[in-house]
């Protein structure tokens, strides 16, 4: 089952003009963008605080400048519009998923099938796309949903969050209930049933086909039959001219995984070819295979370095080989370098140093396999909260020198978040005698005088006054323990005086 | 365990087996753990490197693993290279590692999603060659894949540990099933040396030698990793030593 992720940008035009001059003098006053529809001036877009004061889209110019005294009146630029919308498909092709397409006027379609596991999930892949865009200056709604029809209606006439995701098979359910508008028919369509006294999706489900095709023409059921996925609606993938592209059509369609395996190998060599010609390397790779029942199944591959060495980047692509559902057959592969970037020479070894091993290739293929969020490094940050003091930096991160200071012990496994326990334990500055911890009793033997942590009053306002006394217990088993109290034992504001465990010695 | 009198008879069988075995020819190579009374009792004076390797925690620590991982990383510390660290879930704490003789800098963590995923991202960094260590949380760990990691390992002469450690403590009798790994130990802790003030002494270890291919099992009692990840011998075992060692040659 496909799924398609619609990005609705409400604001396109005025998003676009803000981020291309965002430091004029009058950036403050309302924006109103003017097109003309016939012979007249008309708003054809406005920013939120312009449509506060009453102004809308298809208004007259003359009555908005009449209502509103200082208002900014720019000229529409639909082309310059389209052409921003098509660089912002290509920013989501090079980090999302392999297959985009503009929607214009106001929009972007993604298709996110088996894509979704590398960014952590459909719900923190729409939690990253909107915080990006919303940093960006864009506002964005977003749905996620099986089909392009479903997806669009949602991201359209979804009111109550910014992004919102359609379960598998929940299509029908969540159509239902949405205006007949969100299913992009044309206008008299729309009049014409409301007429009729249709008013959701739901109504035009539960009528019989045959007489509103008669009414309406065949492409009322159509655009339903897209929306419920009963009929499929390709999406035609943004392939821009300055990719480095190479594609081979099959006269007799391929499914068996050697043969595939074989024309990867073939292309590969194509795509270095032309990369070596730009001197560049490939960062990302994106292979399409165009089924004969005209579905494209998809594999993405990224890299940590620039590479352009045919047999690393076949093992990367072959390695995807079993993710490939070949169907009735495939009858064209295309293999785009989606992300490249110059490729810096670098001297292959001298006589006088070892280099160290590179082991960049075993990282793209972990990542590959794994998600690249999952092959981290470790790295020290300066913070005395053990949560804190850990952050990840890419495998392949240059070394950074640094450790964290060594004079207090610290264990080698810390619970994901600490855990509460019971204690018998003398205020302020004594170790418990005795610990419950799951259920189990453990008697303290040893134990160290404790570590106090200061809360970071910079980073939260209720961590001003907060305190941690961290001790190391030993029972009589000998397993070692660190544990802590909120709160200095003495003044109630520092803390709750409640104890936790946090982590395992070994 | 060196021979006092050469016995070219048992060396001539050994080098049979390990020829049946389908060993490489060369001597493999061996990192000693610098503690006298582990390497003489070791088959080849040390840990072979190249290898797969068991590690587990004996009693609660089956679970939490806290000192099996020590005693992995004080392993992977004394190999040059880079480590891969491949996990289900990331609970370890790497300043506690790095106490342990792990500096942050050389170990790649990989977060896989369950124990097959984990076991292959094994195979693939045993295999790479560039790395000095791989260690890996597993809980089930088969014949089959055990086998391939082993071979995987002897390929590169990369050393593979494989950490066990269970979601509960029964699930921990699955240490018994056989596998292919070189060698199998069992790390658990002890109470601390007592200290002349309130307070946790260095770390003590039962270290347990279960299963050793062409070795045979022991227990010792040592102190845990220090900073650059070498054990030691607690003072009161060290001044038995001259008696345990004459031991040893009344045995041998």
């Amino acid at each position: 089952m496909a799924r398609v992720i619609s990005v609705c940008l409400p604001m396109w035009p005025i998003d676009r003009l803000r981020r291309l001059a965002d430091s004029t003098p009058s950036a403050e006053a309302p924006l109103i963008l003017v097109g003309r529809v016939g012979n007249r001036r008309v708003v054809t877009a406005a920013c939120e605080a312009a449509m506060g004061l009453g102004l809308r889209i298809g208004m007259p110019v003359s009555k908005a400048q009449a209502l509103v005294p200082d208002l900014r009146v720019e000229a529409a630029d639909p082309r310059a519009d389209l052409e921003a919308l098509e660089r912002l498909g290509l920013w989501l092709l090079q980090r999302i998923a392999p297959i985009v397409e503009v929607d214009p006027p106001d929009g972007v379609v993604i298709d996110v099938t088996g894509a979704d596991h590398l960014h952590g999930g459909e719900e923190a892949l729409l939690e990253m796309l909107l915080g990006r865009l919303t940093l960006s200056g864009i506002t964005a709604r977003l749905a996620i949903a099986d089909t392009w029809g479903a997806a669009h209606a949602l991201a359209r006439h979804h009111r109550e969050s910014a992004a919102c995701i359609a379960l598998p098979g929940a299509t029908a359910a969540v159509l239902a209930p949405l205006p007949l508008t969100a299913l992009r028919l044309p206008q008299a369509t729309v009049a014409g049933l409301q007429d009729l006294g249709f008013a959701t999706i739901g109504d035009l489900m539960d009528t019989p086909r045959a007489p509103l095709t008669l009414r309406f023409g065949a492409e009322l059921c159509r655009r339903l039959d897209q929306a419920l996925g009963e009929m499929a609606e390709p999406i035609d993938p943004l392939r821009p001219a300055s990719l480095v592209e190479v594609r081979r059509s099959f006269a007799e369609p391929i499914a068996a995984a050697e043969t595939i395996a074989r024309y990867i190998g073939k292309l590969v060599v194509d795509l270095c070819t032309a990369l070596e010609a730009r001197g560049e390397g490939a960062r990302r790779l994106d292979l399409l295979c165009w089924r004969v029942d005209n579905r494209i199944e998809t594999v993405r591959v990224g890299l940590a370095v620039a590479q352009r060495d045919p047999k690393r980047l076949t093992r990367l692509l072959c390695d995807k080989i079993p993710g490939i559902d070949p169907g009735f057959g495939i009858e064209i592969i295309t293999l785009t370098a989606t992300l490249a970037e110059p490729l810096v020479p670098r001297q292959a070894s001298s006589l006088l140093e070892q280099a160290p091993p590179d082991i960049s290739d075993l990282v793209d293929m972990l990542a590959n396999r794994v998600g690249h969020r999952s092959v981290y490094r470790l790295s020290p940050v300066a913070s005395d909260v053990p949560e804190r003091s850990v952050a990840r930096i890419a495998a392949l991160s240059p070394d950074q020198g640094l450790g964290w200071p060594g004079h207090w012990p610290r264990p080698s496994r810390l619970l994901p978040r600490p855990e509460p326990i019971d204690t018998l334990a003398l205020l302020p500055d004594h170790p418990p005698n005795w610990i419950s911890w799951r259920g189990i009793r453990h008697r303290v033997r040893r134990a160290d005088r404790p570590e106090r942590i200061f809360g970071e009053w910079w980073k939260r306002d209720a961590e001003a006054r907060a305190v941690r006394d961290y001790f190391r217990i030993e029972d009589e088993a000998g397993q070692r323990f660190w544990i802590f109290r909120a709160g200095d034992g003495e003044d109630a504001a520092t803390g709750s005086h409640r104890w936790f465990i946090h982590g395992m010695f070994g | 365990m060196p021979d006092a009198v050469p016995r070219p008879t048992v060396a001539a069988l050994r080098a049979r087996i390990a020829h049946l075995e389908g060993a490489e020819t060369h001597a493999r190579a061996v990192l000693p753990f610098g503690v006298d009374m582990l390497d003489r009792r070791m088959p080849q004076g040390g840990l072979a490197r190249g290898c797969l390797h068991e590690v587990a925690g004996g009693g609660g620590g089956a679970v939490d693993g806290a000192a099996a991982a020590c005693f992995a990383a004080g392993i992977a510390a004394r190999l040059p290279g880079p480590v891969l660290w491949c996990v289900t879930q990331a609970d370890l704490f790497a300043p506690g590692l790095e106490q342990a003789g792990l500096s942050p800098d050389r170990v790649i963590y990989v977060e896989a999603g369950d124990d097959t995923a984990v076991l292959a991202c094994m195979e693939e960094g045993l295999r790479h060659g560039g790395l000095g260590a791989v260690v890996a949380d597993v809980a089930k760990l088969s014949m089959t894949a055990s086998r391939r990691l082993h071979l995987a390992a002897k390929v590169s002469g990369t050393t593979g540990i494989a950490l066990r450690r269970w979601r509960r403590q029964a699930d921990a009798s699955d240490f018994g099933q056989p596998t292919a790994a070189m060698t199998r130990w069992r790390v658990s802790v002890l109470p601390s040396a007592p200290l002349p003030v309130p307070g946790v002494g260095r770390r003590r270890w039962l270290i347990e030698l279960i299963r050793a291919r062409a070795g045979e099992s022991f227990d010792l009692e040592l102190e845990g990793c220090d900073g650059t990840g070498h054990l030691g011998l607690p003072a009161d075992v060290a001044d038995r030593s001259a008696a345990s060692s004459g031991r040893q040659h009344a045995l041998g």
